[in-house]
């Protein structure tokens, strides 16, 4: 057991995952020689050659096509989309064509690719680059959408993202990339998109994913203090998404209140609170409230605090829940 | 005009055999009858399609009508180990590949999104979305030389198609790791009621120039010129050469699609006079001059494709729906909780339905 980033987790991911099994490739802007703009890929093209981790030309579209032709051709591309905001290049390649191929072929044809996606906000960036657009990637059958949220989960998620058979976008959460915690692979991790009880507790499910599930815990801490006992559900895997731990949590709790940073308009806590109120209706003390970001674009940093889901705005909706 | 520029052509309109220094092309008399016994049976396919769309078995055809001899003389130009990405027209190079044309018409009857296995052809499926599969392609290719095997990917789009951003991304992807893929642009002069002349301002073949890889103009209706130009092309990738981007200059003689009224936007005219250019009849001509097929021959031929029709009319008709649950069944390749929720869902709805 040992401290580390985030970044250091993915890193030693790729790490492995490259000494695994000589299909799989690495690629993507910058990913090279600079070890990639947050430095994710350090040292791997050094390590494992030009071939096998490889700068690409500066074009979404490009590096998504070419990484699904390499998987027709029995290749395991880890590719990166080197911000959020820059996936829609490709959007295309993604929804029409990798999301849709291997039903295209009744099953004939495999997609083992990984695209990696350092999205979110809270880091001060210009625009275009603190973006959250998982819930396109959820809406469209055939992609598989997961996002981890500690070290830990980096590593094994990556992993088993690598390993799956199917496309699966890899959000990774930019502002808690440098953030130090634990990093132990010497335990069994759990399944790829089974979501995770990361705080018990009687009174209110948190739920979360990425970069809120951070959010979550420090605010649950701030209710303890004031007598609520929160629980906070880490949905890790967005497509497919775990509803039975959502569901089995909400029924320890009766009130729910679904996070993201991600506008709330037609988000990923729809979803959520509409199939976790029809499954247990009777049991709720409230609706499922959400707190995300609002129905506007992504705006310049000086703003974003506000924009973004704050403790103070969790706590907020947890309020309003309690009090139903 | 540089000797690129000029239109490579081995096969006159008028039947006349013509050399050309760079690509010589020498086939046997079997051969030359092939090609043209593989050109009057797709084109009767193709219009076998084009009629059972009318009759309401297909929603929908595409006819390659015109644009035999590009797809004939790619297709038979290339190896069995070759890999080809096409478009959604390329029935002749489907031909070619041996995918039975029966196949081809699931998706276009909407019983299936694909219709064949792609290894079993080394022919992926068509992709109706244009410009996607040209940076397929060239991926794939950049995977063949990875794995340092002796093999060409051939992609085919049309001159529609090179407007896409894709086409140039997978040009420029190609060269940068000299990829062995053939780009082979069947410029038909019509997307739609789009003419070339509003779609690009230089031909299509110049663009590779400013890729870094050799571009050449072949002609479309010359089934040898195709030949032998996509024997260079491929060679030349097997080889360690990069990429090659091949304009074939054809006419689409049909309508886009069998929804698709052309007299709307062009003159008749302009279809009688590529009429004479039509790739069938100029290599029938050179056969019956050259005295390499006679009346028994070509009758033969017509016995076949009235087979064919036949074959293809009978399959089309006889072709069944698909139980309505099938399309849970390949949306992943591995577990997901949601499609067996929803699958479970929809099956007892259509229990409870049953009989109703």
């Amino acid at each position: 057991m040992a401290a580390a980033t985030m970044v250091r987790a993915l890193n030693q991911a790729l790490r492995d995952a490259l000494d695994a099994d000589p299909k799989v490739l690495v690629m993507g802007e910058d990913v090279g020689k600079l070890g990639g703009v947050f430095r994710v890929t350090d040292t791997l093209q050094k390590d494992f050659g030009e071939d096998r981790v490889t700068d690409t030309p500066l074009a979404e579209s490009g590096i998504v096509g070419t990484a699904i032709g390499l998987a027709l051709r029995g290749y395991r591309p880890v590719v990166e989309i080197q911000f959020d905001g820059f996936a829609f290049p490709a959007f295309n390649q993604f929804v029409s064509q990798l999301a849709k191929l291997h039903a295209r072929s009744m099953g004939k044809i495999r997609l083992p690719v990984v695209i990696r996606i350092p999205y979110g906000g809270g880091v001060g960036a210009i625009e275009h680059h603190s973006e959250s657009p998982e819930a396109y990637f959820a809406h469209t059958a055939g992609l598989k959408v997961v996002t981890p949220s500690n070290p830990t989960d980096a590593y094994w998620m990556l992993r088993q993202s690598i390993e799956n058979d199917d496309p699966t976008i890899f959000f990774e959460p930019k502002r808690r990339y440098w953030e130090k915690g634990e990093l132990d692979v010497s335990a069994a991790p759990l399944g790829l998109h089974q979501a995770r009880v990361a705080e018990p507790g009687a009174d209110l499910t948190l739920v979360a994913y990425g970069p809120m599930v951070g959010l979550c815990l420090e605010a649950a801490a701030v209710a303890a203090e004031e007598g609520h006992d929160l629980e906070v559900v880490d949905l890790r895997s967005l497509s497919p998404l775990d509803f039975d731990t959502v569901q089995a949590s909400l029924e320890r709790t009766g009130r729910m209140v679904v996070v993201h940073e991600a506008p709330v308009f037609f988000g990923s806590g729809a979803e959520i609170a509409a199939r976790i109120t029809e499954r247990c209706f009777y049991r709720l003390e409230a609706p499922i409230l959400r707190v995300g970001g609002y129905h506007s674009p992504y705006p310049p940093s000086r703003m974003e605090e506000e924009y973004l889901p704050t403790i103070d705005r969790l706590l907020d909706a947890v309020e309003r829940a309690l009090k139903y | 005009m540089s000797r690129e520029a000029r239109l490579i052509q081995l096969l006159t309109p008028d039947g006349e055999r013509v050399d050309h220094p760079d690509y010589p092309l020498d086939l046997t008399p079997d051969e030359l009858r092939g090609l043209f016994r593989d050109m009057v049976l797709t084109r009767r396919f193709d219009g076998e399609a084009t009629s059972l769309q009318r009759q309401g078995e297909l929603a929908l055809w595409v006819s390659l009508l015109g644009q035999e001899a590009a797809q004939i003389g790619s297709g038979r130009a290339i190896r069995a180990a070759d890999h080809v990405f096409p478009s959604y027209r390329e029935h002749g190079v489907a031909w070619c590949r041996g995918v039975d044309p029966i196949d081809l018409m699931g998706m276009y009857r909407g019983v299936t999104n694909g219709g064949w296995d792609p290894a079993e052809h080394n022919f992926h499926l068509y992709t109706i979305v244009i410009g996607p599969v040209a940076l397929h392609a060239t991926g794939y290719a950049m995977g063949v030389a990875k794995d340092g095997a002796d093999m060409a990917v051939m992609c085919y789009f049309g001159e529609g198609g090179g407007s896409q951003g894709d086409l140039s991304e997978a040009f420029n992807f190609a060269a940068v790791n000299n990829a062995p893929v053939v780009f082979f642009c069947q410029n038909n002069q019509w997307s739609i009621s789009t003419p070339f002349a509003k779609q690009s301002r230089v031909p299509i073949f110049q663009r590779a120039a400013g890729f870094g890889f050799p571009g050449v103009r072949v002609d479309g209706n010359d089934v040898l010129a195709c030949m032998a130009v996509t024997k260079a092309a491929a060679e030349h990738a097997r080889s360690n050469g990069g990429p090659m981007l091949i304009e074939a200059l054809t006419y689409r003689m049909a309508a886009h699609a069998t929804s698709d009224d052309p007299t709307r936007y062009r003159i008749a005219e302009e279809g009688a006079e590529w009429e004479l250019k039509d790739p069938i009849h100029r290599l029938k001509t050179y056969l019956i001059n050259e005295r390499l097929a006679d009346d028994t021959y070509f009758a033969d031929v017509e016995d076949e494709a009235d087979e064919l029709a036949v074959h293809v009319r009978e399959g089309v008709r006889s072709m069944p729906n698909p139980h309505p649950a099938e399309f849970f069944d390949h949306v992943y390749a591995g577990e997901h909780a949601l499609i067996d929720e929803e699958r479970a869902e929809f099956e007892a709805y259509l229990a409870s339905i049953e009989g109703a």
